[in-house]
């Protein structure tokens, strides 16, 4: 199955309403949204069917015994990450679950045995499965682990969609963990980068960090008439850096319109949706 | 005071609220928190004077010492440890820095080693103070760049602005749980707001008073204003999507700086909020 990941670096530049576009234009039989900790995908792919819901297990957390603590303080001063707390009044201590990592270290230093992990919920998978599959999912508020959840995402996808040649994918912004687990194993990259100077700088980042997984990179740019003059400079940083530039998309008032109703922008007929159909047909020559 | 900015979505405007907010106070410390794409100081161009290294722990293997017993492999939970071709080989991308291995470790064969995962850089733009966390590339975790970067404690009088990173994990939870006060940046789209409800949930969680700021408002009908009214969430600032400043803003320009109205919605804005934090600490006590 060959996939296509888009990508962005900075947020809010138009990921998902550049993937769900593409999605609807080449009729994409499988496809995911792997922003876990900010998913949108699932308000604009009307689907027919109720998702098929499971939880998502992240790291075992530690659990203090209070019964069993001996108030030595053993674990608190070996604990990196500040997530073991004392409380005095009931004579015993016990886990910041948000801080805790599940490393297992307050568990071997306890003299007593009085800690043991214990494996919690981190977040929900979700599979809608009808003529198309769409597995999205939303992490726990504040977890550590979302690079795990993104890869279960795109597994659940792959078992499901074993006959299906192509996929497209959305990702998430940034440059961290997340985004590492989304590139890993895809076949093509689609930035979608602004022409701001903040843009710009993100680009540059999340394209750096792409180019060790030696994927292809395809860029466009959205609300490209914001700035021009940035714009013809993304187009240039493509050309320098042999990645294939792919389009501009209109600054369109229509597009928050069709989002708000519910709608991708190719399901109406809008200024960003006919130029993000012709980066498919630009994209779709290389696949 | 500490004042985090945050959104759930990315690209709502949390960069042009923070900068803005820092910069038409009477002094104020701008921290950069999104280490994965930092844009702060790009608005700021502020004069560096200080850059430190953030370094984690990484263990290092004195195979001389090591007896192949592989007590830190089963230990490491990260699975950054591999027992291959007669040696332990660390995998430095995967490991927490927890330090379980070399407690394991009954041949004391494991020490540990710093390794860089990014830089802090501060540096002065008129009357901010502008700390910048900056994790380098194809690093998985900035949160040792957040920790450090809010660990000295300001006085209680300081107004710390915090920009926080995009989304709602655990990089945002640290970013945000010792300020005072946040603001939640939304945007008119049904993503916006359904990442509104998320961060409003995490704000609600950690009990932290909050009010929110509707940018790139159009004439149309606002989801994130429906939002807020339906959860009588009180809003703060209202910004209107306006060309001139999108342009602005694209070439880094701190639009409270160079036009007047701007300086008044954002005074607004701030004034807004240290009265109620005002209110929230005299009330606490």
């Amino acid at each position: 199955m060959q996939q296509l990941l888009v990508l962005s670096g900075k947020g809010g530049t138009g990921k998902t309403t550049v993937a769900s576009a593409l999605i609807q234009l080449s009729q994409a039989k499988a496809f995911a949204d792997c922003d876990v900790d900010a998913p949108n995908l699932d308000l604009v792919m009307h689907q027919t069917v109720e998702p098929m819901t499971t939880n998502y297990f992240g790291m075992a957390k530690a659990i203090v015994d209070e019964d069993v603590c001996i108030e030595c303080g053993q674990c608190q001063k070996q604990c990196r990450f500040d997530a073991i707390v004392h409380d005095q009044q009931r004579e015993t201590y016990f886990i910041d679950h948000n801080a805790c990592e599940g490393c297992g270290v307050c568990k071997v230093i306890c003299p007593v045995g009085a800690i043991h992990l214990e494996s919690c919920i981190d977040g929900q998978l979700q599979l809608y499965k009808a003529e198309r599959i769409f597995s999205t999912a939303q992490l726990k508020m504040g977890s550590g682990t979302s690079g795990m959840l993104v890869t279960q995402v795109k597994k659940q996808m792959m078992e499901q969609a074993i006959n299906t040649d192509f996929a497209i994918i959305d990702g998430s912004p940034g440059i961290g963990c997340p985004v590492i687990a989304s590139i890993s194993g895809v076949d093509y990259v689609l930035i979608v980068a602004e022409p701001s100077i903040s843009g710009i700088s993100d680009m540059e980042r999340i394209i750096t960090t792409a180019s060790r997984f030696g994927v292809k990179t395809f860029i466009c740019v959205n609300k490209y008439d914001v700035n021009t003059e940035y714009t013809d400079k993304i187009e240039d940083y493509a050309k320098r850096k042999h990645l294939e530039f792919v389009g501009r998309i209109p600054y369109d008032t229509q597009a928050v319109k069709a989002i708000n109703q519910g709608n991708t922008i190719v399901d109406i007929d809008c200024a960003s949706g006919r130029a993000v159909g012709q980066i498919y047909e630009t994209i779709k020559k290389r696949l | 005071m500490k004042i985090a900015v945050l959104s759930g979505k990315g690209g709502t405007g949390k960069t042009l609220v923070s900068v803005n907010l820092a910069s038409v106070a009477e002094k104020a410390s701008y921290v950069d928190c999104d280490v994965e794409e930092p844009n702060g100081h790009l608005f700021f161009k502020p004069m560096i004077e200080h850059v430190e290294s953030v370094k984690v722990k990484i263990p290092k293997i004195n195979n001389e010492k090591c007896t192949g017993c592989r007590k830190c492999v089963d230990f490491c939970r990260f699975n950054a440890l591999a027992y291959v071709n007669h040696s332990v080989k660390v995998f430095e991308d995967v490991c927490h820095s927890c330090g379980g291995c070399m407690l394991v470790c009954p041949e004391n064969a494991i020490t540990e080693s710093d390794k860089p995962i990014g830089r802090i850089e501060r540096g002065i733009s008129e009357k901010v103070q502008v700390h910048t966390g900056i994790l380098n590339m194809g690093e998985a975790s900035g949160v040792p760049i957040v920790k450090q970067l809010l660990k000295n404690d300001t006085r209680e009088d300081e107004l710390v602005i915090i920009d926080a990173p995009p989304g709602s994990a655990c990089i945002v939870m640290e970013s945000i749980k010792d300020a005072d006060y946040c603001v939640l940046v939304a945007e008119p789209t049904i993503f916006g707001t359904q990442n509104l409800s998320m961060v409003h949930e995490l704000v609600e969680l950690f009990e932290i008073p909050f009010g929110v700021v509707l940018n790139k408002c159009l004439d149309e009908d606002n989801p994130a204003e429906s939002y807020c009214n339906d959860h009588k969430i009180n809003i703060i600032g209202k910004i209107n999507y306006s060309q001139d400043l999108a342009v602005l803003s694209s070439r880094g320009e701190i639009v409270s700086r160079i036009d007047p109205q701007y300086q008044t919605i954002f005074k607004l804005i701030l004034e807004h909020i240290v009265e109620e934090v005002g209110y929230a600490t005299t009330s606490r006590t």
